[in-house]
């Protein structure tokens, strides 16, 4: 038996670490803009670049992919190192992690400003991105399992569980979610249709919840509390078995983000099982947590870090009971679309997440550096102002969604809708201004923390190679006294079969899916019809712009609903949307029987300056769009990709279509010109009106032809 | 709505992935010993090597 020496890398740790806290603030203040854009329209400054549209999906993309993603790989490389008894498997591969993933994080936030998006929400990040996010994926993945081979303890401690969970399963979720056929240089258009795309991207955005937010940070959890706490992790059975039954749950929970669309009853109904199965082994993951600081909250109260990690572990059990909760359909029914979902994400997203992450840098930053942290005075400050910040950011949304629900479903006496959409509106926006305080207050602590933690930096010796001892495991006796057939395949077949899986499933998929999904795109409905040049232009400026944040185009089968928005949308209606625009807030009315609703001046002047036409609406104004000549140098590009899509245009319609699109922009030009607008018929705002006017009109022409 | 059954094969796959790693690990001895693993974090170099 000899002893090894080794050196842990910590250079990539701290790496991971200073980006967690600058991107940290960086999200949390865009976070804060759009809050407050919610109740004062003015601070969209009337620019493309920092509306709301395109300012929400930086924001969510900022904090789940830059804040959290980097101090998940910050975390878990420190923990690899430690559990495993080994120096991360390549040095070169960290540093493309490392840089690789800043590279993808500032694309995005350039390309989200541009307008570059997919429309769909948490997987706004366009082609080349997304094939970036794979190479790195990978690279973090040979990274892991090949520090996991040439580990010198044959046990993998439970966090190691947690990460590989993560990695096999964000891998799938970002392949499949992904497929999208480019237009352009930097556009694409989803490969799947409506209801199709719905259901993907929803099985994509609940799972990237479990296996981005939750997974990674559970494995986080079982190492830093512990170690903080000084004492084990309360049960490590229980861990090993609710870290099981969370994984082989969670990813069939996703449908109960379309519960009353025209998804499938029975998909809705198995969404719905799997979400109530996943509060055990949740909670068993959150009481174990808790359990471990039994016999120790002496220390809790002096203890700035093991305070954050009980608030966080309860805001996980309070999130992950209100989420089965959420999930059933008669709570759904209230809670959908409003912002309560907003709440329920963010006592997750702050408190869980935020807080995990603030007290794990707290605890790890004075280690790296050899020293003690800073000031525990201004830590524990944080964690009163955090949680404030919290509180107040929840408490007047879950108000403010509960309210407007009710608002929006309330009848008079005679029958009528009580209430007009937009006093639903104004009747909340003195809870917006308060999210708006809490999410500052929460933005402070987290400068507070930075500060504190730059200073302990600077006080401290920074180890960028630690050493370690270890004995390599083939010297190490086997604790079994019968050599097992699986302990000779474990060291290189294991990578082998990785890989091969993922390679497997990856050739089986790009082989299986064009057949699959393009032949199942024939219309349903004979009344749907492709849409024109025109419309699709004003589609993709729609999806541009990011309208589908604020506005959705599903109305559900309720009665409140057809009486505010017309008949209910039906699956078939969507084939042609790629991406799907259904949307999962509705901060405005939903969209999608607003065509003919309004004249075309309305909507040119409505888009010029919504507060002109609906007094005290909190809609930002775009007038770029009465500006900007509409780009129909890809038209025809366009048309050819929806073509190969399975959209039926006539052979040859690409050549004829821009010839199309002008005769159309003419027409609502002249239609505006005789409500005394005078518009150029070549701006942009043109092919909007064309496609909003469009929206949901297919099954009315239906309709009167059945019933005359 | 064949959609579903790409995204079910899918999920099933990797439900077989964690599924095969699961019966590795209960085959190879992985959970045999659950009580000095969660003890074993503790002993770390750096504690003892800085702090003494």
């Amino acid at each position: 038996m000899q002893i090894e020496k080794f050196y842990y890398d910590n250079k990539i740790v701290k790496q991971f670490g200073a980006a967690t806290l600058i991107w940290g603030v960086v999200g949390m203040l865009v976070g804060v803009l759009i809050a407050f854009q919610l109740a004062f329209p003015a601070l969209n400054f009337g620019i493309p670049y920092t509306s709301f549209g395109r300012l929400r999906p930086i924001h969510t993309n900022a904090v789940i992919f830059a804040f959290v993603g980097n101090a998940v790989f910050g975390g878990a490389y420190y923990i690899l190192q430690r559990v495993l008894k080994a120096r991360l498997y390549n040095d070169v591969l960290s540093k493309i992690h490392f840089w690789g993933w800043q590279l993808i994080i500032v694309l995005g936030a350039i390309s989200l400003a541009l307008g570059y998006t997919t429309g769909k929400e948490y997987a706004e990040l366009e082609w080349p991105i997304d094939i970036l996010i794979t190479l790195v994926w990978v690279v973090f993945g040979v990274n892991m399992f090949g520090t996991i081979l040439k580990r010198r303890e044959r046990h993998l401690y439970v966090a190691i569980w947690f990460f590989i969970g993560t990695w096999v399963t964000v891998a799938m979720l970002h392949i499949v979610n992904s497929f999208e056929v480019p237009f352009s240089l930097f556009q694409s258009y989803s490969l799947y249709a409506g209801v199709q795309d719905a259901l993907v991207q929803w099985w994509y955005g609940h799972n990237a919840v479990a296996f981005f937010l939750t997974t990674p940070f559970l494995g986080l959890m079982y190492y830093f509390v512990p170690k903080a706490a000084g004492r084990p992790i309360y049960s490590y059975r229980w861990s090993i078995i609710h870290f099981w039954a969370l994984i082989f749950i969670y990813i069939w929970a996703g449908p109960h983000h379309l519960l009353y669309t025209a998804l499938p009853g029975w998909a809705q109904a198995l969404g719905t099982v799997f979400s109530i199965m996943l509060i055990l082994p949740s909670w068993g993951g959150m009481l174990n947590g808790l359990f471990t600081l039994r016999g120790a909250w002496d220390k809790v109260r002096e203890d700035p870090i093991l305070k954050m990690f009980v608030v966080a572990l309860t805001c996980y059990g309070m999130a992950t009971f209100e989420g089965p909760m959420l999930s059933l359909k008669n709570v759904n029914a209230i809670s959908h679309y409003t912002d309560w979902t907003i709440a329920h994400v963010h006592v997750g997203a702050l408190g869980f997440n935020g807080f995990m992450i603030f007290a794990m840098l707290y605890w790890l930053i004075p280690r790296l550096w050899n020293t003690k942290l800073y000031s525990q005075k201004l830590a524990n400050t944080h964690f009163i102002i955090g949680t404030i910040g919290i509180l107040l950011y929840a408490v007047p949304l879950y108000w403010a969604g509960f309210t407007q629900s009710l608002m929006w479903k309330k009848f008079t006496e005679s029958g009528q809708l009580q209430y007009q959409f937009l006093e639903t509106v104004t009747h909340i926006v003195p809870m917006y201004v308060l999210r708006g305080v809490g999410g500052s207050i929460y933005l402070l602590g987290a400068l507070l923390a930075t500060y504190n933690l730059y200073k302990t930096m600077k006080a401290g010796q920074f180890v960028a190679n630690e050493a370690a001892e270890g004995v390599a495991l083939k010297d190490q006796p086997l604790p079994q006294s019968k050599m097992h057939w699986h302990s000779v395949i474990e060291r290189k077949p294991i990578r082998l079969l990785v890989f091969s899986l993922i390679v497997v499933a990856i050739g089986g998929i790009i082989e299986l899916m064009p057949t699959f999904l393009i032949d199942n795109n024939v219309p349903t409905i004979s009344a749907v019809r492709p849409y024109t040049p025109l419309e699709l232009q004003g589609r993709d400026i729609y999806v541009r712009e990011g309208c589908y944040t604020c506005h959705s185009q599903m109305i559900r089968p309720f009665r409140d609903e057809e009486a505010r928005y017309g008949a209910y949308s039906k699956a078939g209606e969507f084939i042609y949307d790629h991406p799907f625009q259904w949307g999962s807030k509705r901060t405005g009315p939903d969209l999608h029987r607003i065509g003919g609703k309004y004249p075309d001046s309305w909507h040119y002047k409505h888009m010029n300056d919504p507060q002109e036409m609906s007094d005290g609406s909190i809609m930002p104004a775009y007038p770029w769009l009465l500006d900007k000549d509409l780009d129909t140098s890809n038209t025809a590009g366009k048309i050819r990709t929806m073509q190969r899509l399975g959209v039926p245009y006539p052979e040859g319609y690409d050549k004829i279509a821009n010839t199309e699109l002008r005769e159309q922009a003419e027409k609502i030009t002249a239609s505006l010109r005789n409500e005394k607008i005078k518009a150029r018929s070549s701006k942009e705002i043109i092919a909007l009106i064309a496609y909003l006017q469009r929206l949901g009109t297919d099954i009315k022409a239906e309709e009167t032809v059945n019933n005359p | 709505m064949t959609v579903i059954i790409l995204l079910l094969s899918v999920s099933l796959l990797v439900a077989i992935v964690f599924l095969v790693a699961y019966l590795w690990s209960v085959r190879s001895g992985q959970f045999d010993d659950d009580y000095s693993p969660a003890h074993r974090i503790f002993f770390d170099d750096q504690e003892q090597t800085n702090n003494k």
